[in-house]
């Protein structure tokens, strides 16, 4: 596909490696932010391509890893109940929570349905007025702004039944975090292409100089993911902390300023939970007051439900570069793609889920 | 999760008061809402996220990198001695 394959081209990744192997001279520790990237780079194999002084650290962007058990509980609760239609984008499908998951819930009668957009669940809501439509709203930055877009619609257009049950995490605040974590380990940032696409870069270089840490702003294909490294590794060798647009086809500075508005409009920032992590201050969206008729978790009462996480896991510990998955003891034992204990294992973005995919499991 | 592909723009026109379109993903056509796009003509390529598109694909940059690294690695395979 145009635009698409050209950055798949194995002879243009390995020059940009081998720039990288010349220039590189001490060890440095790179994060990406963004699980489709180490998705990406683990399928591709770049990350055996790499020089050993290289080390990716693999970060908190998935937002199905990232959502808390409890919010998957919330989620099971609605679902199944039987005036509800519940809607999920198909990530979200087989994410247990404490007790069953929403495929079961399906399976034992609820009406759970993977859409494609949340304005098919809109449309759903249109279809059928005597059914309550939930959809699950989760994500970064990239997906809030059709999410927000199918609840302006859902009140313009009056539509009562339809509401969303809202996960949204955003993706600044988690680095500040990474950051100031003691012994944080991470040099670099290699930022998530597509968050970038709508929000534009104008929010990194304050963190850049404050924490003096290159951030490059880098997309989702092999040639893509091998220029972000290549342009951190310059930055690094030459003692710069900037951020840095490796993405220029899809991102500009500003971002997408109208998709930006309509986060502003229907959502407002809040204090959010991390599966993995714990609390980031200000790191969440949630539905502004004049759209709560919209919300899922007031309509249902399911905002009080709260659960405990496993205490095996050491997703923490991996996405802040102390641990590989193959240190946990639990690894691929108790703790598969099928039965994950913890947010690195729970989607084929997380780390431990792509680690386990693509075995690398030593 | 934040995955979005690349496509061509093929029609545009309004449903429900919101800027919709057909774009084609290498053969393939669907539907996608334009709304939060300032500028859009037909023809143009945009990024595409859960049936948004996110942004207009900028072809120029997109050409001219590519084009860069085709051209050095074109030098080196020259440069190399022949055996």
């Amino acid at each position: 596909m145009k635009y698409l394959d050209e950055y798949r081209d194995g002879a243009l990744v390995r020059k940009v490696v081998d720039e990288i192997r010349d220039e590189i001279s001490a060890p440095w520790t790179l994060m990406e932010i963004c699980g489709g990237q180490t998705h990406s780079i683990v399928r591709s194999g770049l990350d055996r391509l790499l020089p050993t002084q290289l080390t990716l650290v693999h970060g908190p962007g998935c937002p199905v890893c990232v959502t808390p058990l409890e919010t998957i509980d919330r989620s099971l609760a609605i679902a199944s109940r039987p005036e509800v239609i519940f809607t999920s984008y198909g990530d979200m499908i087989r994410v247990p929570g404490s007790s069953t998951d929403l495929f079961s819930v399906r399976a034992s009668g609820g009406d759970v349905r993977v859409v494609y957009s949340p304005l098919d669940a809109l449309q759903l809501a249109r279809e059928n007025p005597d059914r309550e439509v939930v959809f699950f709203a989760i994500g970064f930055e990239t997906t809030a702004p059709p999410n927000a877009m199918s609840v302006l619609q859902a009140s313009r257009l009056g539509v009562g039944n339809y509401s969303v049950l809202v996960s949204h995490a955003c993706v600044p605040p988690a680095m500040r975090a990474i950051l100031g974590w003691p012994g944080n380990l991470v040099q670099a940032f290699l930022a998530a292409g597509h968050v970038c696409t709508v929000m534009g870069y104008w929010e990194y270089p304050p963190i850049a100089e404050e924490f003096s840490v290159p951030i490059v702003v880098t997309g989702f294909e092999p040639l893509d993911l091998a220029r972000g490294i290549s342009a951190a590794v310059r930055q690094l060798e030459e003692g710069r902390a900037q951020a840095e647009n490796a993405y220029p086809r899809a991102v500009t500075f500003e971002g997408n300023r109208p998709a930006q508005a309509l986060i502003s409009q229907v959502f407002e920032t809040c204090d959010r939970k991390w599966r993995g992590i714990g609390e980031i201050p200000e790191s969440g969206l949630r539905l502004r007051e004049e759209y709560a008729d919209f919300d899922a978790e007031k309509k249902f009462d399911v905002g009080s439900l709260t659960t405990e996480e496993s205490s095996v896991c050491i997703a923490g510990e991996i996405l802040q570069g102390r641990k590989k998955p193959a240190d946990c003891p639990v690894f691929g034992e108790t703790c598969t793609p099928e039965h994950p204990l913890g947010a690195t294992m729970v989607s084929s973005e997380g780390a431990c889920a792509a680690y386990y995919r693509y075995g690398r499991d030593s | 999760m934040c995955l979005a592909i690349p496509g061509r723009v093929t029609e545009i026109y309004e449903n429900d008061g919101l800027k919709m379109g057909k774009v084609d993903f290498g053969g393939i056509s669907r539907e996608v809402c334009l709304e939060y796009l300032d500028a859009i003509e037909e023809d143009n390529y945009v990024i595409v996220h859960v049936g948004f598109a996110i942004n207009v694909l900028d072809e120029e940059e997109a050409l001219y990198t590519l084009n860069l690294l085709r051209e050095l690695v074109e030098i080196e395979g020259e440069l190399e001695p022949e055996q």
